[in-house]
């Protein structure tokens, strides 16, 4: 039993998932805390401490069972398979009744009732959802109102966070953010972000609801009793009030459970395949430019750090230094996001530009070693021919160099190209994220990620190829020796 | 041509030019030789500002060369191209055809149109008996080649004087016959020339002067009859009798 509690086995367990809830007096709930304010976050004073809407609820929750309530950290987008998989007992976080859900999992009755806000830059000339055809919307990944936006004639940008849709729309890199109304108000229309307004009107209404296991009937039922119950004796509108969240929405009658919209892949088809190839093409677009931005930026850099003076010497060095040991995440947040209101890049700029300036520190230390490893011979046979600094650089060094250089260079790139699967922060859909989206429509990791993965050999191997054959035939002379 | 005065230099305390003087007239072919470690490629280098020395003067090809001079571009550049150099490894580019090796520096330096480059690189090439290899690369010749394609190279900016900084020591016996008829054939045609050596082959039959290099100083100079056959020195005498053995 402890070997089965330690490794969380469900099914192989006689004793239903309620049963195991109250024997171990713990239950558990999946989450996402980039979800942030006012969902559940960390207590600012003590981050070990969760506050929020729904951790009230759940404590709420969790007592009625008897039991106490813990939080289990999980990708948002990843909840359902989550769930399914056995990996917490409850999946609780502004979890959208949908068709499609209710057949993966048992929806409880419902604990919010949300309404679909459309926000938009003030003095913008839209006022419905059917003004912004054509239009770039922002929107979370997954949600339901990424399925509305999905059928309509718009185009979607994904965010992860909440924060960020309201800044690409500040920003104007989008036109509008379709959000529930708890984001809306919390992040977007508010005081300190006097660009945006928030639409009168619901585009839509839907429910947030407690997600279980089919196979845990006495869960569900035990479950919707204690909201039932909680909902009766006001404690649900005193954590709603508490959070300012209390409206006139949540005295029902409760809005239908979100249809299928039909807009989700059901199966691994040419559409899906297209979006693939798309996504592989963005992948490819940006590493190369990437690349040939890194290339010259690694050799300037390099060259500074060989032959510059003490201060070229030093602002390379920063350089690399600054680049190569901070994480291409944060630089490409701070590029896009943190550098927005002075200097606004597209998101495709911006993640060519990023990952191009970070790769190009990596360059510079290949260049940096291939220079150093170049005969002093050829330096002084150039100079004695009267070329001078630059040109013996130029012609004679930096040429040998990069024949030097090409293996090396070559692993970068394919390391580029599988890094460039990180853009999809600032919005990018690539071939990673485009992955990452067919695995939740279709609900399994394996046909995606198979895919996927052919996609990126397809890219390298071709590549590695290339540099084997671009090698072979300018390093003539660098055939190895036997040993 | 060439005019050294007072030449000096040194490496922390090591003395290795210590007070050269010479002169040197057009045409002449010198012959430096003598012990390792006297100075002989120190002071051939310092004749093209590959080295530095501390005090004295140099003049040549109507450069004139002070201590300490390393930069100043417009006079190196007019120098390197005025005198050019063969190394003892060749140092030819191996990224480039011979005749790219060739025309490089014309091109770059004095911008020469490209035509007009390869065409006289192919003179200079049919001149060191490698017209039919212009479009080699440098691993696929022989040392003793690659070094006739050095020549070739120094010949292309056409400097007025050529130095040679041991330019068979690294080639296999049967292969230094070919660049030595190189030089034998630029002496006749009345290159002046300063040749690092240890053959004595140049220094007997080409070379107009013989110049005998011991410790940072000229011990002997004079013609090969009299500097080969009758030296005066005691260094002269040693390392002439250790090259006859």
């Amino acid at each position: 039993m402890a070997v089965c509690a330690a490794v969380g086995c469900r099914s192989a367990d006689p004793a239903s998932t309620l049963a195991q809830i109250r024997a171990r007096g713990v239950l558990t709930y999946g989450a996402d805390l980039q979800g942030g304010e006012p969902y559940l976050y960390e207590d600012p004073k003590d981050p070990s401490h969760l506050l929020g809407f729904e951790v009230d609820i759940m404590d709420a929750l969790a007592r009625r069972l008897g039991v106490r309530a813990q939080m289990k950290q999980y990708a948002w987008s990843n909840l359902v398979p989550s769930l399914q998989r056995g990996d917490f007992d409850i999946a609780m976080n502004g979890l959208e009744a949908t068709a499609d859900r209710a057949q993966q999992i048992t929806l409880s009755t419902p604990y919010f009732v949300y309404a679909e806000t459309l926000a938009v830059r003030r003095g913008a000339p839209y006022h419905t959802l059917a003004d912004l055809a054509g239009k770039r919307v922002g929107t979370l990944n997954q949600t339901v109102a990424h399925d509305i936006l999905r059928a309509q004639p718009v185009e979607p940008v994904l965010y992860e966070g909440n924060e960020e849709p309201y800044a690409d729309l500040v920003q104007q890199r989008t036109e509008a953010v379709l959000l529930d109304n708890i984001i809306a108000r919390r992040y977007g229309c508010i005081p300190s972000k006097p660009e945006v307004v928030c639409l009168d009107g619901d585009v839509a209404l839907g429910t947030y609801v407690i997600g279980t296991r089919k196979t845990d009937p006495e869960l569900a039922k035990a479950i919707d009793e204690a909201i039932a119950a909680m909902r009766a004796d006001g404690e649900l509108e005193r954590i709603l009030r508490k959070a300012n969240l209390w409206d006139a929405r949540q005295t029902g009658p409760f809005p239908e459970v979100a249809p299928d919209a039909g807009v989700r892949a059901r199966s691994f088809d040419f559409e899906q395949a297209k979006l693939f190839a798309e996504g592989a093409g963005y992948t490819l677009f940006i590493s190369l430019l990437a690349f040939l931005l890194a290339v010259p930026i690694g050799m300037l850099l390099a060259v500074a750090r060989v032959y510059g003076g003490p201060l070229a010497r030093g602002a390379a060095r920063v350089y690399v230094e600054l680049f190569r040991g901070t994480p291409v995440l944060l630089q490409l947040y701070v590029l896009y996001y943190g550098l927005a209101p002075w200097w606004s890049l597209g998101p495709v700029t911006a993640a060519i530009l990023g990952l191009g300036l970070n790769y190009g520190a990596y360059e510079a230390e290949v260049y940096r070693g291939a220079l150093l490893g170049m005969p002093r011979g050829q330096t002084e046979a150039a100079k004695a021919l009267g070329l001078g600094p630059w040109q013996t650089l130029w012609h004679v060094l930096v040429p040998q160099a990069m024949r030097l250089a090409l293996p090396p260079m070559t692993n970068d790139f394919v390391s580029l190209l599988k890094d460039s699967s990180l853009v999809s922060v600032i919005t990018v859909i690539e071939l990673t994220k485009r992955m990452t989206i067919a695995a939740v429509d279709l609900r399994g990791w394996l046909v995606p990620g198979l895919a996927c993965a052919l996609l990126y050999l397809a890219l390298s191997v071709p590549l590695s190829e290339l540099a084997r054959r671009l090698e072979r035939r300018l390093a003539r002379d660098q055939r190895p020796h036997a040993l | 041509m060439i005019s050294v005065r007072t030449l000096c230099k040194a490496h922390g305390a090591r003395a290795v030019l210590t007070n050269v003087s010479a002169e040197v007239t057009k045409g002449e072919t010198i012959a430096i030789v003598g012990p390792s470690g006297g100075g002989k490629s120190t002071l051939l280098r310092c004749l093209n500002a590959l080295d530095t020395f501390d005090t004295g003067e140099v003049v040549i090809a109507g450069v004139t060369l002070r201590p300490r001079s390393g930069g100043a571009g417009e006079t190196l550049r007019a120098l390197r191209t005025r005198v050019g150099m063969v190394f003892q490894q060749f140092h030819l580019f191996p990224h480039l055809t011979v005749q790219a090796n060739i025309t490089l520096a014309p091109r770059v330096v004095r911008n020469v149109a490209p035509a007009v480059a390869a065409r006289r690189a192919h003179e200079l090439l049919d001149r060191v008996g490698l017209a039919d290899r212009w479009d080699a690369y440098p691993h696929e010749l022989s040392g003793g080649q690659q070094q006739r394609v050095a020549i070739a190279r120094a010949l292309a900016q056409d400097p007025e004087v050529l130095l040679f900084d041991e330019p068979t020591s690294a080639l296999d016996p049967e292969m230094r016959g070919e660049v030595m008829a190189v030089i034998r054939d630029l002496a006749a045609g009345g290159m002046t020339m300063l040749v690092v050596t240890h053959e004595m082959h140049l220094a007997t039959e080409i070379a107009t002067r013989v110049w005998v290099i011991d410790r940072g100083g000229i011990a002997e100079d004079g013609p090969p009859a009299q500097v080969v056959e009758a030296p005066k020195s005691q260094v002269a005498k040693d390392y002439f009798g250790r090259l006859r053995k």
